[in-house]
């Protein structure tokens, strides 16, 4: 690889220097041309490459939305506000890629139309109150209803109504580089907890409080396991740096921030199982295992498994040290009765303690 | 042209202060220079290119190991030394180069670099001074820049190596040695060294305020100063009022550090102890950083908007399109720019009700820019435009300033942040809207003041090479990172590859190398065009781009008090290119009206 990038760069460097070459050949034709300011020739060609640029501009998006299209995460969300998060997405993009094809055409069309030639005069043309006001005007509608639809879009969101709602309490706990999930129990009400009540002896490694009596049925667990259809209120708890708990699935986020007690809150709409079947996911998993398929042999040697199949991810998404990059825990999102199942099978945190000496 | 400026050198009264000449030796001309135009070509030399050689020749690095993760690359071990073992890059220099990269762009090259530069040439120029209200503090003021650049430096020599925690040094992150190993001697250098730099730059931006309000020539009321000055007038407020916030974040972290303070930390375990820290918030920390950090994102920018309203004016031979407009746009970003922190902590724990307030502020911006690029196209309407490399590198500021401010309106909007924050998402957004726009602002400058500069020319052939290499290279690296951040992929990651969910994106981070590693070799091409130049560029004339601004009316040759004699006034504001009943296509701003010309112009 070093091989070929440095092939790479030896060839880009010659061909930087054959071009120099050959534009110090050009600049000494013509005697008017001093090679410092531009010349009626230089204005036309340098306007049609405006023109150029502009259908540069209008290509990369063609084509990054022809590779690349499948990469966002629009539509196919695993809860419940996700697909109003991609609808506002959605609409905004429409938006943005509206303005944007309008105005690089403008900008590159007149840097071509009104390119400039000697003897030609530019109009005085210093103000005009009119179309100021009209291009205060629309941003300021455009975005009023951006805004007001994006509020009520967050709002939503964040507002957890735990007295309607009746949320499953799970608490995830982030700490260098390792994600531990904690659930609340029978009781739904985590137990009381400070990193000083650390005691890794008795293998209390979240800092329980072992005499409150709501932390006797917590549950600590290396993977998050969620029931479909019901809402989850996660309390995020860091015990070192600043983390971020990242579901991007899910369309969540929520720092996870050392001395206080942060929160998010959603409901898991699709489990595990039935992604894995949403067409859009099995083929851009099957695009994956041939991209793995051809470098298995890497893949191998870094004791990976070459095979992949889907599963929701939560990642840090917040700068916490040299593992930060593999900062990650599985989601799963499974039937109610699966999730009893698994949970049951879970060592309560008063039975997980090991007995000091 | 002649004969206007024949015409107008006035009578002015107080100059008898500069006529004689100083004896100067080579220290006093060349290092502890209280000239504003030597101090400005001192910005121009450590600030631009000697940061910012190093600052893009990291991010060359990041981009190699992002595209081919873990692989031995002979770069890496030849630059990175111990921290490359058998040249595969390690993943704390990794965090290293993301932090230093970040720090040295935005602050070493874009605001001291860019305001550094340009304020210093062209205030005193530009509004018809001698020079800064205060040479001295001037002087004092690049030479502390030019110390928090060695300390910055140096903290790469250091045994555990620079700081790692991103360019926003969030503790605890930052705060705790054990945390990472830039945490320790590395993070001391990186905080000294701000706090330095914020000296430096409140030095720096009380003197353009300062010599902006006091300083004007006769006939140089504020609406009558070219946008130029406007914009670094109101940059140095900016700068003002939040750099000092800044300090404060800083000198909290140091205490929290070095003398066991609490202010940002509480209820810490690691590696096996509890930490005695009890009652801080990073939170805190955020909303001081952030308190100056979005301000600095305009401050960045603003300079830049500046220089190219002065690049595209004079090459479309055309006033700027509603002067009033763009001096209340800058007003009014520079105000909202103030409010708007918190759309970098939506996601923070803060509440989330400060989330909806701010993003409503955040969006609003969007109007006054808006308002800016609009002007900008109308300014190149029914122009005659010039095609020189600065009005190239201004046309590039308005099409990526366009394309990176839209996606704005995504970030900016708390509900739509939360899937995107600290994504590539960001990274595309940011290095396009302030990043590549700000330092086509750099080099449009350079390209057209580089003849007051230095009194030659550059060569412009190889400007054009210059600029279309690097447009395409700066759409070929960030317009496909838009997508490989909506596809969920963390920024600051060391490796893509530890889990398969982003194998995907792997081929488009090689491509977006490729054209990564063009654009910062294409660079090497302006690098040699800037220095030949100095030596063997075609000689200057004194006005080469027609242009109407009083920089232009003083002598190719510097001399300390610019104009030979009397100080020229004004009379006109400086945009009266191809106004009608003028011969020439453009009126000098020290040209008396005509007898029954109009002022018409805003």
């Amino acid at each position: 690889m070093t091989g070929l990038l440095t092939f790479i760069i030896v060839i880009f460097v010659a061909v930087a220097i054959w071009q120099m070459v050959k534009i110090f050949d050009l600049s000494q034709v013509g005697k008017t041309d001093d090679g410092s300011i531009a010349t009626d020739k230089d204005n036309r060609i340098n306007g049609y490459l405006m023109m150029g640029f502009l259908v540069f501009i209008y290509a990369i998006t063609i084509i990054s939305f022809y590779y690349l299209g499948d990469l966002p995460l629009i539509g196919n969300s695993a809860s419940e506000h996700g697909a109003d998060v991609d609808s506002l997405m959605i609409i905004s993009m429409i938006v943005i890629f509206t303005t944007q094809i309008f105005t690089q055409f403008l900008l590159h069309y007149f840097a071509f139309k009104y390119r400039g030639e000697k003897g030609k005069k530019a109009l005085f043309y210093a103000d005009n109150n009119t179309l100021e006001a009209v291009w205060t005007f629309i941003p300021v509608v455009v975005l009023s209803g951006l805004i007001i639809y994006g509020l009520f879009t967050w709002t939503d969101i964040m507002n957890v109504d735990t007295s309607e709602e009746d949320p499953m309490v799970v608490e995830l706990y982030a700490q260098q580089f390792n994600w531990k999930a904690r659930y609340a129990g029978e009781d739904n009400v985590l137990g009381l907890a400070n990193v000083r009540l650390i005691d890794i002896d008795k293998a209390n490694i979240l800092g329980l409080d072992e005499a409150d009596p709501n932390a006797q049925d917590d549950i600590i667990t290396t993977e998050l396991h969620l029931p479909v259809g019901k809402p989850v209120l996660f309390k995020m708890r860091s015990q070192d740096v600043l983390h971020s708990a990242y579901m991007p699935h899910f369309r969540a986020q929520m720092n996870c921030v050392p001395g206080m007690i942060t929160q998010f809150s959603f409901t898991p709409t699709v489990t595990t199982e039935e992604m894995r079947q949403n067409p859009d996911i099995v083929e851009k998993v099957a695009n994956i295992n041939a991209i793995r398929k051809e470098n298995s042999e890497e893949i191998i040697e870094k004791g990976q498994e070459v095979f992949y199949e889907f599963d929701y991810l939560l990642l840090c998404n917040k700068i916490c040290g040299k593992s930060h990059y593999n900062m990650q825990m599985k989601i799963i999102v499974e039937t109610q009765e699966e999730y009893d199942a698994w949970i049951k099978e879970q060592k309560l945190f008063k039975n997980s303690l090991v007995q000091a000496e | 042209m002649s004969a206007h400026s024949a015409a107008v050198t006035q009578e002015h009264e107080d100059d008898h202060a500069h006529g004689h000449h100083h004896k100067e030796t080579f220290v006093t001309k060349y290092i502890f220079s209280q000239d504003h135009k030597m101090i400005a070509k001192q910005y121009l030399i450590t600030g631009v290119f000697v940061m910012g050689i190093i600052g893009i020749l990291m991010s060359l690095l990041m981009r190699m190991q992002i595209a081919w993760p873990e692989k031995p690359n002979v770069l890496f071990e030849a630059l990175l030394g111990k921290w490359a073992p058998d040249g595969v890059m390690d993943a704390d220099i990794y965090l290293a180069l993301v932090t230093i990269h970040g720090t040295l762009m935005v602050f070493f090259v874009l605001t001291a670099g860019l305001s550094g530069t340009f304020s210093n040439l062209l205030i005193p120029l530009q509004i018809g001074a001698r020079d800064m209200a205060s040479g001295f503090l001037n002087m004092v003021s690049y030479w502390l820049f030019f110390l928090s650049c060695v300390i910055m430096i140096s903290s790469f020599f250091v045994e555990f190596g620079p700081a790692a925690a991103g360019w926003t040094v969030y503790p605890p992150l930052s705060a705790l040695p054990m945390a990472q190993p830039g945490s320790g001697m590395g993070m001391t250098l990186w905080l000294v060294s701000m706090a330095i730099f914020i000296a430096s730059s409140l030095l720096g931006s009380l003197n353009y305020i300062v010599t902006v309000i006091n300083l004007r020539t006769k006939g140089m009321s504020m609406t009558r100063l070219p946008l130029t000055i406007w914009a670094f007038f109101v940059t140095a407020i900016i700068g003002v009022i939040s750099f000092p916030v800044l300090l404060s974040a800083a000198l909290l972290l140091i205490m929290d550090r070095s003398f066991g303070t609490s202010f940002f930390l509480s209820d810490i375990f690691i590696q096996g102890e509890v930490l005695h820290y009890q009652g801080g918030s990073p939170v805190l920390y955020e909303h001081l950083f952030w308190f100056l950090g979005h301000p600095e994102v305009y401050i960045v920018l603003l300079p830049a908007l500046g220089i190219t309203s002065e690049i595209i004016a004079t090459n479309a031979r055309k006033p700027i399109f509603g002067y009033r407009a763009m001096v209340m746009s800058i007003l009014a970003i520079a105000f909202l720019s103030t409010i708007v922190w918190g759309h970098h902590m939506f996601i923070s724990g803060m509440n989330p009700f400060l989330g909806s307030v701010f993003t409503f502020t955040t969006l609003l911006i969007a109007i006054p820019s808006g308002v800016k690029a609009f002007n900008y196209i109308t300014t190149l309407w029914k122009g005659n435009l010039q095609m020189n490399p600065a009005m190239l590198f201004s046309i590039g500021l308005v099409s990526t300033f366009i394309t990176g401010g839209l996606t704005g309106i995504i970030l900016g909007d708390s509900a739509l942040d939360i899937n995107v924050h600290d994504t590539y998402f960001v990274v595309a957004h940011f290095h396009l809207v302030m990043g590549i726009s700000a330092l086509y602002g750099v080099f449009a400058g350079v390209y057209h003041w580089f003849p007051k500069m230095f009194g030659r020319m550059m060569n412009k052939n190889l400007g054009y090479l210059h600029f279309w290499i690097t447009a395409i290279a700066a759409y070929g690296v960030f317009f496909p990172m838009h997508f490989i951040g909506m596809a969920g992929l963390p920024r600051r990651y060391y490796t893509n590859s530890n889990f398969p969910l982003f194998d995907d994106t792997t081929n488009t981070q090689a491509v977006i190398t490729m054209f990564a590693l063009v654009g910062g070799l294409i660079q090497l091409v302006f690098l040699y065009n800037f220095f030949y130049s100095i030596y063997y560029g075609k000689k200057a004339v004194q006005n080469p781009w027609k242009s109407n601004t009083l920089e232009w009316t003083t002598p190719v040759k510097h001399l300390h008090g610019n104009w030979p004699g009397k100080i020229p006034f004004v009379y006109r504001w400086p945009y009266d290119y191809s106004k009608p009943g003028h011969e020439l296509d453009f009126v000098p701003q020290n040209v008396p009206l005509k007898e029954d010309e109009e002022e018409l112009q805003h």
